[in-house]
């Protein structure tokens, strides 16, 4: 066919990996070649084959006479003929789904565009090709792109089209799919050249994708292809794989940072409290302090006082009193040893510290009570012999 | 006489030879021209059913589509001297039929080739004379309309073609710039991951910071209270003494000193020496020691 040749399938552009459909002519959907004469010969030959095969059996088989032999092969050829003119008429019918429209040339011009329903075209005269008008149709590519800061992403995007337009789908552009595919890459890689990589990678892809929708619009509508692009979406854009890592350590770093604040404050709110508590303490303690102080001054001053007052009325017994009563009390609380000072001529030696202490070294399981008794014991021993010293030094002195 | 049906066959046959080389079909998406012993008599031919004279013409047809040449990519360099890969497509369609046969033959892919030698020309060119931004974004649309207005007068007047436009598909930086590129991305990331992580730092020092200063802060300023507080007990309990005991300073120092003799000798371990000649004694040796 003149009009198929094989430079249709230069779509072969680069890394970019074309989604959608395989046969992008829409000549070669359709099963309607053009009619070949040559085909048509072939068929009839072979229909008269047919016709020859089936007369030399009946021939044989039929005895009939072969004066009118002559005449029964004619109808029989008639009724072929008659057969070949009803399989061409038959094989016009055909069926136009809901969601397709067929494009009708007849004898190589643009006859007619039919919709839904059961149609008859002549078979060999008529050409018809069916194209999907209401179908959604969906393209996907992806593809590395170059940003306006000169950054490299990657960016895929998906196309929905339909095709309102069949006449001009089928009759004004070879190959109007790969015209979309090669528009859309235009389109895209123009709308991503003017944008700065921070916004392709983040919040601009809403308004790159209406762009892009806009642009490739215009350029499918100049080509007349009679596609109409529902929507572009822009899915995630990516950084190449080359640098993906190093994207991804600054959203770990972004983690990083909200974590070390969150770390210092939990430290700070472990801190100040506990400080403010601690606070709270020295300050109870210090006013515990000042009421202890005050009421204890005022008890004892008020003590003192009705001493006092006691005192005024008897000064001289009351003095003397509280002196015997305190010293007193010491004495029966201590270890005692009386010294004659002044009979200081005397050589007297008192192991003090072994009074103290003995009894705890010698008897360290003793009981408290033990050691006072043992105390007590010794100093006892040791008033006696103070004693049994004195009044010997009186006898002498006596005599 | 069964003999008689083969000729009939054959003539049928003849019949349709002849019609097969007489009649010819233009179709809607196409356009011919036709050649008598070579010469060109008849061109744009329209779509239908057409007759020509067996043996003596020949048609030659033209797709009058709008056609697409996906040229390959080609490397450019910038006026800064930066190369780029450049994949472009043009769209056309043959317009001047009797023209582009003439420059052509009618064979498509000469004419394709014809066109991609232009294109790549008239890019080198246009891109030579602009920077990388520039081409890339900047100027873009000014570009492609120029080289698509050039490149149409040009292959109009030659050939017979119509330019409809032309696109410049991807620009691609070859393997090592790329490689250059991918570098400078990492760093520039590795800056922001860096920067984001000390302001990180940054921030948990300062509330640590504030956090420990606020605590030495609350503590200090407790202490103080608390002195004060303190030194007020000790004020206030010093005002209560004086006063009571500025009734009798004598008495005073003879009762506190009383007190502090019970608290000082309170232990059995410890031991006072006495004379007995002391106050306390004076009647341990004699009945009248006055």
């Amino acid at each position: 066919m003149a009009w198929n040749e094989p430079g249709n399938n230069s779509d072969k552009n680069g890394g970019d990996r074309h989604g959608g459909r395989k046969d992008n002519d829409p000549w070669s959907q359709s099963n309607q070649g053009p009619p070949d004469l040559d085909e048509a010969l072939e068929k009839l030959k072979a229909q008269f084959r047919g016709i020859f095969g089936g007369s030399s059996r009946k021939g044989s088989g039929g005895g009939s006479g072969k004066g009118s032999g002559g005449e029964f092969p004619k109808s029989i050829v008639m009724f072929a003929l008659l057969a070949v003119v009803a399989f061409w008429g038959f094989s016009g019918f055909y069926q136009v789904d809901q969601k397709e429209r067929v494009v009708i040339l007849r004898l190589g011009q643009y006859h007619d565009t039919v919709g839904p329903g059961l149609h008859w075209n002549p078979l060999f005269i008529d050409q018809r090709f069916s194209v999907l008008v209401t179908q959604e149709q969906d393209y996907r590519v992806r593809g590395l792109m170059l940003t306006e800061d000169e950054n490299i992403v990657e960016v895929p995007i998906s196309v929905q089209y339909t095709i309102p337009d069949p006449k001009k789908f089928i009759l004004q552009v070879r190959d109007p799919i790969t015209s979309l595919h090669h528009a859309t890459d235009s389109a895209i890689r123009h709308v991503v050249g003017g944008t700065k990589s921070s916004d392709v990678l983040s919040q601009g892809r809403q308004a790159m994708a209406e762009e892009t929708k806009v642009r490739l619009q215009s350029y499918l509508d100049s080509y007349d292809t009679g596609i109409n692009i529902t929507l572009v979406n822009i899915l995630k854009a990516e950084p190449p794989k080359a640098v993906k890592p190093a994207f991804d350590d600054v959203i770990s770093a972004k983690e990083d940072k909200d974590r070390y604040v969150n770390e210092a404050k939990t430290y700070a709110n472990g801190l100040v409290p506990e400080a403010r508590g601690k606070a709270e303490r020295i300050m109870q303690e210090a006013i515990g302090y000042r009421e202890k102080l005050i009421a204890e001054a005022d008890g004892e001053a008020q003590r003192f006082v009705k001493l006092y007052n006691e005192y005024r009325k008897a000064p001289e017994v009351t003095r003397e009193r509280l002196y015997l009563d305190s010293v007193e009390g010491v004495m029966s609380n201590v270890s005692k040893v009386l010294i004659d000072v002044e009979g200081g001529n005397n050589m007297m030696y008192l192991p003090l510290d072994k009074m103290v202490s003995q009894p705890k070294s010698a008897l360290p399981e003793a009981t408290a009570s033990g050691q006072n008794d043992i105390v007590s014991q010794v100093a006892n021993q040791v008033i006696d012999r103070i004693r049994q010293e004195q009044s010997r030094a009186r006898r002498s002195e006596a005599r | 006489m069964s003999n008689r049906y083969p000729i009939i066959v054959l003539i049928l046959a003849l019949i349709l030879l002849l019609a097969s080389s007489i009649f010819y079909r233009v179709l809607e998406v196409e356009t011919a021209v036709k050649l008598r012993f070579g010469e060109l008599v008849s061109a744009n031919i329209e779509p239908g059913l057409h007759a020509k004279i067996p043996f003596a013409d020949v048609i030659r047809k033209v797709d009058r589509r709008l056609l697409t040449l996906d040229a390959r990519p080609e490397s450019f360099y910038t006026v800064e001297k930066k190369r780029l890969e450049v994949d472009s497509f043009v769209k056309w369609r043959v317009v001047d039929v009797e023209k582009y046969y003439l420059a052509t033959n009618g064979d498509e892919e000469r004419a394709k080739v014809l066109l991609a030698n232009r294109v790549n020309n008239d890019l080198r060119d246009e891109i030579g004379l602009r920077t990388l931004h520039e081409v890339v974004s900047g100027e873009r649309d000014q570009m492609m309309a120029t080289l698509t207005d050039r490149l149409h007068q040009a292959a109009m007047a030659d050939f017979g073609v119509e330019v409809i436009d032309v696109r410049v598909k991807r620009i691609d930086f070859p393997q090592e710039v790329s490689n250059d590129v991918y570098n400078r991305m990492r760093a520039d990331r590795e800056k922001e991951a860096r920067q984001y992580r000390s302001e990180g730092l940054e921030l948990a020092e300062k509330i640590r910071a504030d956090a420990d200063r606020e605590k030495v802060v609350i503590e200090a300023d407790a202490y103080r209270q608390g002195e004060l507080i303190r030194g007020d007990g000790d004020a206030k309990a010093a005002e209560i003494y004086a006063e009571a005991y500025n009734q009798d300073p004598e008495f005073y120092a003879f009762s506190r000193r009383l007190k502090a003799y019970e608290a000082s000798f309170s232990n059995k371990g410890d031991v006072l020496l006495v004379d007995p000649e002391s106050d306390y004694f004076r009647y341990l040796n004699k009945v009248d020691a006055q």
